[in-house]
């Protein structure tokens, strides 16, 4: 990789760059494709390019560095030959990943966030990568390695040092395994690409809608709609198109349900994806893939290949003259907002992942303003082999409010991680049993937006009636420390907020400081009101849910495990934020001294 | 005109496809707001105009009048929250009045007076946000950016011209300018520009124009801004031109 001002953007350049934007048919609605893939080619979006790329698509370049800026995994400016991030969820914390990027740090004599000044690595963390089951993790310039350990950290700084291609690194780092501990409904379905769909379409669009309100299927990305009044909704929305989105952009931490089933369950997905195209009138859908899972692309592509090939895609499918359908995979570049549906079609669209004004929601005005169906992969899973087993089959499944199975992520501390499907209605204690957790403290259910669940509630159950989830199960035993993972939780919120609403922009990052405060053994009683306040006015103004939710890991904890935060504080009612001994930390790094002359004894 | 709705009590009175916050300050009522703007499409994003509408907490600009919908707003409850809204935007910024060329014009601080916000509250993050001065005409002060991007609507709806626009994402969103070099001087922007007029904060100042005014005697020294943010908001007129709701309005 070159520095910056010395990309030559030659005449074979201007060729790339011409085909690449032509490949996108000069559709500024393709930008953060395009942007992803010149990232892939440079390793970051030279400024040149920024310029180039903006007379070809006759957009503002501002526009562009707007948009390039929104999302982690892309760089304005040079970040490293190889750019590695360690997945910074609590559990890869809690499987040692802090030591091993150290380790790593020092290594390659390198501070977290620097890029080496020879311009080969970047060192950094990002927000969970979906590997819970099997970390710690990272990425090394998008790609996924899997159980760090001391040993791999220890090669990989080698294959860096040599400056060995990604392609030659061993294959056993890049392994995901499934990891699946019990089937269910939709984890032991294997049936045939093609069946469901074969047997639902004499039903026509109308008895599919129908079938589905029967099931009584609700999505499974967390909020719990209702599908079937969804696809209705989408169905009698006027529009010059319909458009079918897959939100397969699983960013909430302790998730990876998704990754499992577009690796095992890929041809349900589909299905699932068509019967809904069928249905709301649809002949385009997206499948929004996140950059973490970047690794699925090739394979999934393959997949609807062969689903194209089998006519299962493509036009008339089945015979069904008029039905046409055909799915594209977008991708994310990291941005936790996307998993927002109205946050994920403005990046669909090309634009920054900001949650719109809502009404009007995305039924009626979606994607490209048209009536749009998006839902989570597991749901067009759910909606198929309801339609395969039939509704009324299908209610029985679960409990009254909650129809058919859930796939739960499983992590953190116990002897079997991985990917649980069970009919809803399983009590949290019921789940700690069949994965091998013991001397358990509390679950955190559904990632930091969800619930902290203590050993007085363990026999609260799985639905939409007790404790909705969209599938993370985080378990978290007597040896950890609940303060910490809030704490965890709060950074993860603060750097994911889009920055759109005051609340949020502002609010998440002062809890962040607050939480910081505290663990730094600042803290007092004030503190903790401040947080009371600061929750008021996010959970009250707040944009979107992430807002919203975002102080839900800290009051949960201050719930359940009060002490762990009184612990921590000064009996003092108010200690001011500014640490004096802090402030000279500049001076002291300049001075390279760190003896005890050079630190301000801390007053009492 | 049948429809109406509920404002703290009062009937107010709305037009099919206007928002809680238009239909108000048509009828001459007034609700705190600071990136709404009654010639742009409503925003959304500095929430200072959240209501209760039927219980539920809402920002008044973007959301649609209903018949019957009960609205409140001017309660110390929404206030609370309002208050630490600007309290928000204050420690997120640099902002320091006394030496604003913007002090008494300001939207912001008028805001603060009108809503007794006594205390910074927060601690401040002291962001680094270097001026751009570069333009012969116009100065560019980023401290006290509150992103409600009103010059990039301006700039780009009114002005055709896209000067402006935000890059990065949660605290460290910020407005930049496009030209290749990021400086002012390399965009067509023009001092007559819309752009140059909506900036509730001292982001965008022309050159050489400073303290013209005492202060003292600027806008909202004299009257503060819940009576003045009325005068600019469009409304409603009978057949001669007069607006039974604007009474106390010049």
């Amino acid at each position: 990789m070159l520095p910056d001002n010395e990309i030559r953007f030659d005449a074979s350049g201007q060729v790339w760059l011409d085909q690449l934007v032509q490949r996108h048919e000069s559709n500024a609605t393709r930008l953060l494709q395009i942007l992803r893939e010149i990232q892939e080619y440079f390793g970051h979006i030279p400024h040149q390019i920024v310029t180039e790329l903006a007379q070809r698509l006759s957009i503002p370049r501002a526009r562009i560095e707007s948009v390039a800026s929104f999302y982690s995994f892309l760089h304005l400016k040079p970040h490293g030959e190889y750019r590695v991030l360690f997945s910074d969820n609590i559990t890869d914390r809690m499987l040692g990943s802090q030591p091993l990027m150290e380790l790593m740090c020092q290594q390659l004599w390198l501070q977290p966030g620097k890029v080496s000044e020879d311009g080969l690595v970047s060192i950094g963390t990002t927000s969970c990568t979906g590997m819970c089951d099997q970390g710690p993790a990272l990425l090394v310039n998008g790609r996924a390695i899997t159980n760090l350990n001391h040993q791999r950290v220890q090669e990989i700084v080698q294959l860096i040092r040599n400056r060995a291609p990604l392609a030659d690194w061993p294959a056993d780092f890049f392994r995901v395994e499934d990891n699946i501990r019990r089937n269910g409904l939709v984890l032991g379905s294997a049936l045939a690409p093609g069946e469901i769909l074969r047997r639902a379409l004499p039903l026509g669009g109308l008895g599919v809608v129908e079938s589905i309100k029967t099931s009584g299927l609700r999505g499974r990305g967390g909020a719990g709609f209702s599908t079937g009044l969804k696809w209705e909704a989408c169905r009698n929305a006027p529009g010059l198109e319909h458009y079918v989105v897959c939100n397969a952009d699983e960013g909430e931490p302790g998730t990876f349900k998704d990754r499992v089933l577009l690796n095992h369950e890929a041809d349900l997905v589909f299905e699932g994806m068509t019967l809904c195209a069928f249905a709301v009138g649809a002949n385009k859908g997206f499948l929004y893939l996140r950059g973490e899972y970047r690794y699925l692309l090739e394979p999934l592509q393959l997949v609807l290949q062969r689903r194209r090939n089998k006519n299962l895609l493509g036009k008339d499918i089945l015979g069904q003259s008029g039905f046409d359908f055909d799915i594209e995979i977008h991708l994310g570049a990291g941005a936790y907002i996307c998993g927002e549906e109205s946050a994920l079609i403005e990046s669909l669209e090309g634009k920054r992942g900001v949650p719109r004004n809502r009404p009007p929601f995305p039924v009626t005005h979606g994607y490209l303003q048209q009536p749009t169906a998006v839902d989570n992969v597991e749901t067009f899973c759910q909606a198929a082999l309801a339609l395969h087993m039939g509704a009324e089959q299908y209610r029985t499944i679960g409990t009254a409010k909650s129809a058919g199975s859930k796939l739960i992520s499983v992590s953190g501390d116990c002897q079997r991680p991985g990917i649980y499907e069970y009919p809803f209605g399983v009590s949290v204690r019921e789940i700690l049993k069949d994965c091998g957790a013991v001397n358990t403290l509390a679950v955190q259910v559904s990632g930091p937006s969800g619930i902290c669940v203590a050993e007085s509630e363990f026999d609260r159950r799985l639905g939409f009636e007790d404790l909705p989830t969209a599938g993370a199960f985080m378990i978290l035993d007597d040896s950890r420390d609940l303060f910490e993972v809030a704490r965890n939780f709060v950074h993860f919120f603060a750097h994911e907020s889009c920055g759109f609403c005051t609340p949020c922009r502002v609010g998440t990052s002062i809890l962040k400081q607050t939480m910081d405060k505290i663990a730094a053994g600042h803290g007092t009683r004030y503190d903790l009101s401040e947080i009371e306040n600061l929750d008021r006015v996010l959970q009250t103004t707040s944009h979107c849910g992430l807002g919203r939710t975002a102080c839900n890991p800290v009051l949960h904890t201050l719930k359940h495990f009060r002490p762990s935060y009184e612990n921590k504080l000064k009996s003092l009612m108010f200690s001011p934020a500014f640490d004096l001994d802090g402030s000279l930390a500049r001076a002291r790094q300049m001075t390279g001294r760190d003896d005890a002359g050079a630190h301000l004894k801390e007053i009492e | 005109m049948n429809d109406t709705f509920q404002l703290d009590g009062s009937t107010v009175p709305f037009e099919p496809g206007q928002t809680v916050m238009q239909a108000a300050l048509a009828a001459g009522r007034y609700i705190p707001h600071l990136c709404y703007h009654p010639e742009f499409k409503p925003h959304g994003s500095c929430k200072l105009c959240t209501v209760k509408a039927n219980g539920r907490t809402v920002a008044s600009c973007t959301m649609p009048a209903e018949t019957g919908l009960d609205v409140e707003s001017e309660i110390e409850e929404l206030n609370a929250l309002r208050r630490s809204l600007v309290q928000m935007l204050f420690a997120e910024g640099n902002h320091f009045c006394p030496s604003c060329e913007k002090s008494g014009n300001c939207v912001l601080q008028a805001l603060g007076y009108d809503l007794e916000v006594h205390a910074t509250g927060f601690r401040h993050l002291y962001p680094d946000r270097p001026l751009d001065a570069s333009h012969p005409d116009i100065l560019l002060d980023f401290n006290r950016c509150i992103l409600c991007e009103l010059c990039v609507r301006a700039s780009s709806e009114v002005d055709g011209k896209n000067v402006f626009a935000l890059s990065g994402r949660g605290i460290t969103k910020h407005l930049i300018v496009n030209a290749e070099s990021g400086k002012l001087s390399d965009t067509n922007i023009a001092l007559t520009d819309k752009a140059m007029q909506v900036c509730p904060v001292g982001v965008i100042l022309p050159k050489r124009v400073g303290f013209s005014v005492p202060i003292g005697e600027r806008r909202y020294d004299q009257r503060p801004i819940s009576a003045q943010a009325l005068d600019d908001a469009p409304r409603q007129t009978d057949s001669s031109g007069n607006c039974a709701a604007c009474e106390g309005t010049p």
